[in-house]
């Protein structure tokens, strides 16, 4: 790389409670890749598209705040979970489009010295990898080739739908044919396995309320990924891994069939091919066993 | 993509009153540049077969008759360039119905359950007028363009029938009873708004068995977004006052809630602020899992109690919190 990487990282909610690994994994592979990672410790919740149910204009003032953060520091905002790439997005599309609503936002941030100004991107870790620091140059860096492993790629709704708002971020996805998990995969000499639920919802946000939808939405993706000979599945959004690495248990007896499947997050699987440490990597915090995965 | 090409159309053939199973037949085809899907499934049937159904009429994006899935991607037959597909998808396109467990024959699909829905949100105007009022009911550019794109719905079900929360619940209202549901809602000539609110509001049919998986935007040939819709659903739900306190109301206020204490959301808090003491009884076996596995920790506090980290400033997310929220419950 002439020009080193340099990003601002929101971390969002779960990975500093629930999947710790997520946020050690995604610094290690940082790390070993020469790429800068400013964290934003001054940003909020996204409000995972539920507050944003609850009060619509909340939520886009809020996350204008934590993109404030980032463009303070003149750098790129880059999420590693798919529903704070959803919403934040969601934001700034909102505001760059809309004067007046940019307006009435930056009104309520001007009370604490904030101001919103459109000027820094989001994007996911896994597309910054991809389009700027390149898969040549990550195939380089791998030392613990995958080419052992079957590994699903299932890509999560709000990186890729709706298009029309990911695509500059997300190198034109196509939503119904989404490559560049695979080839990630690829990239770190696994295979990827072609399985049909790969770009379809793994029922997290509705977990609570519509229980059996969720854990069948699951289900269904994770026995699609089963009965194509995936060895394990991965993910770039935390909320997917929860649903489907937490609940394999209740998820198994709602559809009759066991499961058992890792299931990591995106930047351990990079993790283990770049050779990081078990406790960098951490699949000790995974529900579902995954630490034959580190032989 | 000046050029013709040779594919193969991989398609879906059934006739719910002779065969036993559905099955594929394959048509191979030279597809030209300007070739629409429509093209290709007339085709199938002037050149190849002549009994294989589909609906069609207005050959214009208009009537929805020819919507069908193509690899799996809701398509408007009429509106779809071929070789575009073939572009994103390869030299093999899978032509199928909307929904093969509703096809009665070949691209046909028993839609019943999508008028039924449309039908129980009462789409249409509701109001107490003279039958011949004196003058007109005057609306604002503004108020109008607020349904403007809401009722640009062709009613073709590319969007319902790629829900995949309705592929399970079958009782679930779906994105295009939904979008229809808002369109009226905010009709300021409406007085039924409230109604509607109440039927979409319910548990297991309305706007909370949502997935929030963008498939309903993604599908829709029209470009009118129907989860946004469902989103100003739920939002009028808490502005009208018609939402009651249930799990899933309890669940997208309980963030306020978290986010005002750390400015992070507290996973734990928000399941037991939104099932309530007694419903926890569901999530015991699951927070030991999670606890065995180190993901409830203990490293920065005591887990349900002060565990959770804050953010920086969080002040200011207090502060506008304070001053930017208009809704409750």
């Amino acid at each position: 790389m002439s020009k080193q990487l340099h990003y601002a990282l929101f971390t969002g909610c779960t990975a500093k409670q629930s999947t710790p690994e997520l946020l050690s994994s995604t610094l290690a592979v940082a790390d070993k890749l020469g790429i800068k990672i400013t964290i934003l410790e001054e940003a909020s919740c996204c409000g995972a598209s539920h507050l944003q149910d609850f009060d619509a204009f909340l939520a886009h003032v809020l996350n204008a705040r934590n993109i404030c953060y980032a463009e303070k520091l003149g750098l790129t905002m880059i999420t590693i979970c798919n529903t704070c790439q959803l919403n934040s997005a969601m934001t700034k599309h909102a505001l760059d489009k809309d004067p007046e609503l940019k307006a009435r936002v930056n009104e309520k941030l001007a009370e604490v010295g904030l101001e919103y100004k459109g000027t820094s991107e989001i994007k996911h870790f896994l597309y910054t990898l991809i389009d700027e620091y390149g898969l040549d140059n990550i195939k380089e860096k791998v030392t613990v080739p995958l080419s052992h492993l079957n590994i699903a790629p299932f890509y999560g709704c709000h990186n890729i739908r709706p298009s029309e708002l990911h695509e500059d971020a997300n190198g034109h996805e196509n939503p119904y044919n989404p490559t560049s998990l695979d080839n990630l995969i690829a990239a770190l000499e696994g295979n990827p396995v072609n399985y049909e639920s790969k770009n379809k919802c793994c029922g997290f946000h509705v977990e609570l309320q519509a229980n059996h939808t969720s854990e069948v939405l699951a289900g269904n993706a994770l026995l699609d990924a089963v009965d194509n000979a995936a060895d394990m599945m991965v993910t770039p959004c935390p909320l997917c891994h929860l649903k489907m690495d937490t609940y394999q248990d209740s998820i198994s007896k709602v559809m009759g069939r066991d499961v058992e499947l890792p299931v990591l997050h995106m930047p351990q699987m990079v993790a283990l091919a770049l050779g990081c440490t078990e406790k960098e990597i951490g699949l000790n915090f995974h529900v579902q066993k995954a630490k034959h995965l580190y032989n | 993509m000046n050029e013709s090409k040779k594919i193969t159309l991989k398609t879906f053939r059934f006739n719910a009153e002779t065969d036993y199973l559905p099955y594929y037949k394959l048509y191979e085809m030279e597809v030209g540049k300007d070739e629409l899907v429509l093209d290709l499934l007339n085709r199938i049937k002037w050149e190849h077969d002549g009994s294989f159904s589909y609906r069609r009429s207005c050959r214009h994006g208009i009537c929805g008759a020819c919507a069908i899935k193509v690899n799996g991607k809701a398509t408007l037959a009429c509106k779809q360039n071929a070789l575009e597909l073939v572009e994103l998808f390869g030299n093999e396109l899978v032509i199928e119905p909307q929904s093969k467990k509703r096809a009665m024959k070949d691209m046909i699909i028993d839609k019943q359950d999508f008028w039924e829905k449309h039908a129980a949100v009462k789409p249409y105007v509701i109001a107490d007028i003279d039958a011949r009022p004196e003058t007109e009911s005057k609306q604002t550019i503004a108020q109008f363009d607020n349904f403007l794109d809401s009722d640009l719905c062709i009613q073709c079900g590319a969007c319902h029938y790629s829900c995949p929360a309705l592929e399970v619940n079958e009782d679930y209202l779906g994105p295009a009873a939904l979008n229809a549901a808002y369109r009226f809602t905010v009709d300021t000539r409406d007085e039924a708004g409230k109604e509607r609110l109440e039927i979409t509001s319910k548990p297991g049919i309305g706007v909370w068995d949502c997935v929030k998986c963008f498939e309903c935007a993604e599908a829709c040939p029209k470009d009118i977004n129907p989860i946004e819709k469902i989103t100003k659903l739920h939002n009028l739900q808490f502005e009208q006052g018609v939402a009651v306190s249930n799990v899933a109301t309890r669940h997208a206020e309980g963030f306020v809630r978290s986010i005002k204490k750390y400015g992070f959301l507290d996973e734990a808090d928000i399941v037991v602020y939104s099932e309530g003491y007694l419903g926890m009884y569901k999530h015991v076996g699951t927070a030991i899992k999670m606890m065995k596995a180190g993901k409830i920790h203990w490293h920065s506090g005591i887990p349900f109690i002060d565990s959770v980290p804050k953010i920086k400033n969080l002040d200011e997310v207090q502060k506008l919190i304070e001053i930017s929220m208009t809704n409750k419950l």
